[in-house]
C-alpha cells in the first residue's frame, strides 16, 4: 500500500514539472503572437479610414506579407525591415507569420486575396506546392512578390518578381576582394575554405562564385584545403585546428562561407599562436554583428554582406510594378562588402 | 593478447593514427607553443573530451540494458544554462562567483534532466528509448528557450578556462575527463556498484528478488549520464565561448552509442567496458580529425566514417573473424597439403 502511494506522489510530481515546462512554452507562444500573430492576419498600420476604398487613393497601398517564421536573427531582421519599410512609405501592412508551416502560409495568402490587398509579398516555407494558391492570386489580379526564397514552379507568370540574395555573387565578391588585396604580390597564395552545410544552396553557390573568380588566376591562388564546418562556430574551430596542424604557416587566406565559422576559426588561429587577419587573412560572408566586433578588434579582414534589410527595395519594386513599369523577374538584393577599417564606425549601426 | 576485448579497438586506433603519419610526417610531433603543448594528438584528446565523457555515462546506462538518447539535448541545455549566467554584460573578469554559479546551475540542470529520465524509466516503467526520446526532443526546445533562439556569445574570461584553458601545459578538459573516468572506474570496479549495474542489466527481476534495489540503480545511472552530458556541454560551450541551442551536441547521442559499441559493450546490457568506451570515443575523434587533415572531400566524409566503423564492428565479431581468418587458415592448409 505504501509503495502504491509513493509512486502516485511521484507521478503527481512529474505532472507538476510538466506543467511548469508547459508554462514556459506558453509564454514563448504568447510572445511570438505579440510579434506577429500566429496564423490569423493582423493589421499593423494605423489609418483605417482609407482601408475601405482601395484604389481611391493611389498613393496608399495595402500589402500582405507572409513571412516564413522567426527562426534566426537574420529572419527577425528581415521581418523588421519589411514592416518598417512598408509603414514608412505610408502603406498599410497585413502581416502573417507562417511559423514554418506551408499550411499557414497558404491560409494567409487566401485571406489576403479575400481582403483584396494590392500586393502580396511572401517568403515561401518550401519551394513547391504553391501553384493553386498563386493561381488564385493571379485570377484575382493581385501581383505576388517573392522575398528571399524562390518557388519551384514552371509558370513564371504566377509571380511578379523574386527579390533575394545572389549567393554566387557573394562568393565572387569575396574572391574579388582577395584578388585586389594580393594584386602586388607574387603567388602562390594558399587558401583554406570552410564550407557551409553540405548540399545547402548558400554553400554550393558561395563556393561556385569564389572558384569562378580565382580560376582566372590558376597559378597564383590555390585552395589547398576545403572542408565543411556546417555553418557552426564549434565545427569551424575544430576544422581550422586540423588545417593548422597539417598546413600551419603555409595558409595565407581563410575563406569561410559564413561569419560564425570564421569566428570559431579565429579562436583556433589565436590558440595556434598565429595572428588572425595578419598571418592569415580572413574573409567571411553574412556581415553579422559578431563579424563587425571581430573586425573592430583587428581579427578579421572582410565580410561580404548577405543583407536581410530588403524592405525598402521591396517597396520600390511593388510601387514600380503597380505603376505599370516593367520589372525583372529576378532582382538581387543590394549588398555591400565591409572591411576592417570600416568596422569600428559601423558597429553601432548594425541591426543584427 | 588477441583474446583481450581491448585488442581490436586499440589496433584500429593505432592504424588510423599511423595512416595520418603516412600523409603528414609531423603528425605525432608534439611541440611547445605559447607555453603549452600542441599537436594533433593533443587536439584529438582535447576535442574528444566531451564525447568521452558522454560515452562514459552512456556505457553505464547501456550496461543496464537501457539507452539514453537525450544526452545531445542535455549538452545543449547545460551549455545554454551556463552561457545564460555568464553572458550578462558587465561581469568583471576578476570575480569567480559567476563562474561557479554557472557551473552549479548547468550541472544542476543536467542532473535534474538525468533524474527525469531515471524516474520515467525506473518508477513509471517507460521503455528507456521512449523515455529519453522525450527529453531528446524537449531538451533542445528548453535550450532554445534559455538562449531565446539566438547564439549567446560569452565575453567573460574565466569561463573559457574550463574548455579552453591549460593546466601543466595540457588542455584542462583532459583533466576533467581523467577525473570523471577515475570516479566511474572507482565506483564500478572498487565498490559493488559495478556488480549491481551488471546484475540489473542481465536480469532486473532476479536482481530484485536477491534484494537489490534495482529501481534506484537505474535511477542512478541515468542521473550519472545526465551529469556527464552536462559537463560535456559546459566544455563544448566554454571552448568556443558561445552557446548555440540549435546545434550544440547535435547527434552526440549517436556518436556516444557508437563509441560504447565499438568499445565492446553489448547493447543487450549486463557487461560493460569503460576503457573500451574511451578507446571507442578516441577512434571516432581520430577519424574526424584525420578526415579534416588529409583533405577528404566533405561530400564523402560520412561514407568514410561509416566504412571504418563497419570494419571495427566486423573485427569485433568472433563469428566474422572465425569465418574470414578461419577461411584463410583452412585455405592455407589446403595449399600446404597440395604442395606436399
Amino acid at each position: 500500500m505504501k509503495k502504491l502511494f509513493s509512486s502516485k506522489v511521484l507521478v503527481l510530481l512529474m505532472m507538476l514539472l510538466l506543467l511548469v515546462l508547459a508554462a514556459c512554452g506558453g509564454e514563448s507562444e504568447k510572445s511570438s503572437g505579440e510579434n506577429g500573430g500566429s496564423d490569423s492576419t493582423e493589421t499593423d498600420s494605423g489609418g483605417s479610414d482609407s482601408s475601405g476604398d482601395k484604389g481611391g487613393d493611389s498613393e496608399k497601398l495595402v500589402i500582405g506579407f507572409s513571412q516564413v517564421g522567426a527562426e534566426s536573427e537574420w529572419r527577425t531582421a528581415n521581418t523588421k525591415s519589411m514592416k518598417a519599410a512598408i509603414e514608412d512609405a505610408g502603406h498599410e501592412l497585413k502581416f502573417s507569420d507562417a511559423q514554418q508551416k506551408q499550411e499557414n502560409q497558404i491560409k494567409a495568402i487566401r485571406s489576403f486575396i479575400a481582403q483584396k490587398v494590392d500586393a502580396i509579398v511572401f517568403s515561401p516555407v518550401v519551394e513547391t506546392g504553391f501553384e493553386t494558391v498563386l493561381q488564385e492570386a493571379k485570377d484575382a489580379g493581385i501581383p505576388v512578390f517573392l522575398s528571399d526564397r524562390a518557388v519551384d514552379i514552371e509558370d513564371d507568370s504566377l509571380w511578379a518578381t523574386f527579390l533575394g540574395s545572389d549567393f554566387v555573387e557573394e562568393g565572387r565578391k569575396a574572391a574579388r576582394w582577395m584578388v585586389e588585396e594580393y594584386k602586388d604580390e607574387e603567388g602562390p597564395i594558399n587558401i583554406v575554405e570552410l564550407q557551409g552545410t553540405v548540399g545547402s544552396a548558400p554553400a554550393i553557390d558561395r563556393k561556385e562564385g569564389f572558384e569562378e573568380v580565382i580560376s582566372e588566376y590558376p597559378e597564383k591562388f590555390k585552395i589547398i584545403k576545403s572542408q565543411t564546418g556546417e555553418f557552426t562556430r564549434s565545427k569551424g574551430k575544430e576544422v581550422m585546428e586540423a588545417f593548422l596542424k597539417s598546413d600551419g604557416e603555409n595558409i595565407d587566406v581563410l575563406y569561410s562561407h559564413n561569419d560564425d565559422m570564421a569566428i570559431g576559426a579565429i579562436q583556433a588561429i589565436e590558440e595556434y599562436g598565429l595572428k588572425p587577419a595578419e598571418d592569415i587573412k580572413i574573409i567571411g560572408v553574412d556581415a553579422v554583428r559578431g563579424a563587425f566586433e571581430a573586425m573592430a578588434d583587428g581579427k578579421m579582414n572582410v565580410t561580404v554582406e548577405c543583407n536581410p534589410l530588403t524592405g525598402p527595395q521591396m517597396v520600390e519594386l511593388i510601387e514600380a510594378h503597380l505603376a505599370g513599369e516593367k520589372i525583372e523577374k529576378r532582382v538581387s538584393v543590394e549588398e555591400g562588402i565591409y572591411t576592417m577599417d570600416q568596422a569600428e564606425e559601423l558597429l553601432p549601426t548594425r541591426k543584427y | 593478447m588477441i583474446k583481450s576485448r581491448l585488442f581490436w579497438p586499440i589496433l584500429v586506433l593505432v592504424l588510423i593514427l599511423l595512416l595520418n603519419l603516412f600523409f603528414d610526417p609531423g603528425f605525432f610531433s608534439v611541440e611547445v607553443r605559447g607555453g603549452h603543448l600542441t599537436g594533433s594528438l593533443i587536439d584529438i584528446l582535447n576535442r574528444g573530451a566531451p564525447l568521452i565523457l558522454i560515452a562514459i555515462g552512456m556505457t553505464l546506462v547501456i550496461a543496464t540494458a537501457g539507452i539514453d538518447l537525450s544526452v545531445g539535448s542535455v549538452v545543449a541545455m547545460a551549455g545554454a544554462m551556463a552561457a545564460f549566467v555568464v553572458s550578462k554584460p558587465g561581469l568583471s573578469d576578476d570575480s569567480l562567483v559567476p563562474l561557479f554559479t554557472a557551473l552549479a546551475l548547468a550541472i544542476g540542470l543536467s542532473v535534474v534532466a538525468g533524474m527525469w529520465n531515471g524516474l520515467l524509466v525506473s518508477r513509471i516503467g517507460v521503455q528507456p528509448i521512449v523515455a529519453t526520446l522525450i527529453l531528446m526532443v524537449a531538451g533542445r526546445g528548453i535550450a532554445q528557450l534559455i538562449t531565446n533562439g539566438q547564439i549567446l556569445t560569452i565575453y567573460y574570461e574565466p569561463y573559457s578556462f574550463v574548455g579552453g584553458g591549460y593546466l601543466l601545459m595540457l588542455p584542462f578538459s583532459i583533466f576533467i575527463v581523467a577525473a570523471v573516468l577515475a570516479l566511474a572506474l572507482f565506483l564500478t570496479r572498487k565498490t559493488s556498484i559495478g556488480l549491481f549495474i551488471e546484475s540489473v542489466g542481465s536480469n532486473p527481476e532476479a536482481s530484485r528478488l536477491t534484494g537489490l534495489n534495482s529501481k534506484n540503480i537505474l535511477l542512478m545511472v541515468y542521473i550519472f549520464s545526465g551529469f556527464c552530458a552536462g559537463i560535456g556541454g559546459i566544455i563544448l560551450s566554454s571552448n568556443v565561448s558561445a552557446a548555440d541551442g540549435n546545434n550544440a551536441g547535435l547527434w552526440f547521442e549517436l556518436d556516444a552509442i557508437l563509441a560504447v559499441v565499438i568499445g565492446g559493450t553489448s547493447l543487450m546490457g549486463g557487461k560493460f567496458h569503460l576503457m573500451g568506451t574511451v578507446i571507442g570515443a578516441l577512434i571516432i575523434q581520430s577519424l574526424t580529425t584525420t578526415i579534416y587533415s588529409i583533405g577528404i572531400p566533405p561530400e564523402v566524409n560520412l561514407v568514410v566514417k561509416a566504412v571504418v566503423v563497419l570494419i571495427v564492428c566486423l573485427l569485433q565479431s568472433p563469428e566474422f573473424r572465425k569465418k574470414v581468418l578461419g577461411g584463410l587458415k583452412s585455405k592455407a592448409n589446403r595449399d600446404a597439403k597440395g604442395v606436399a
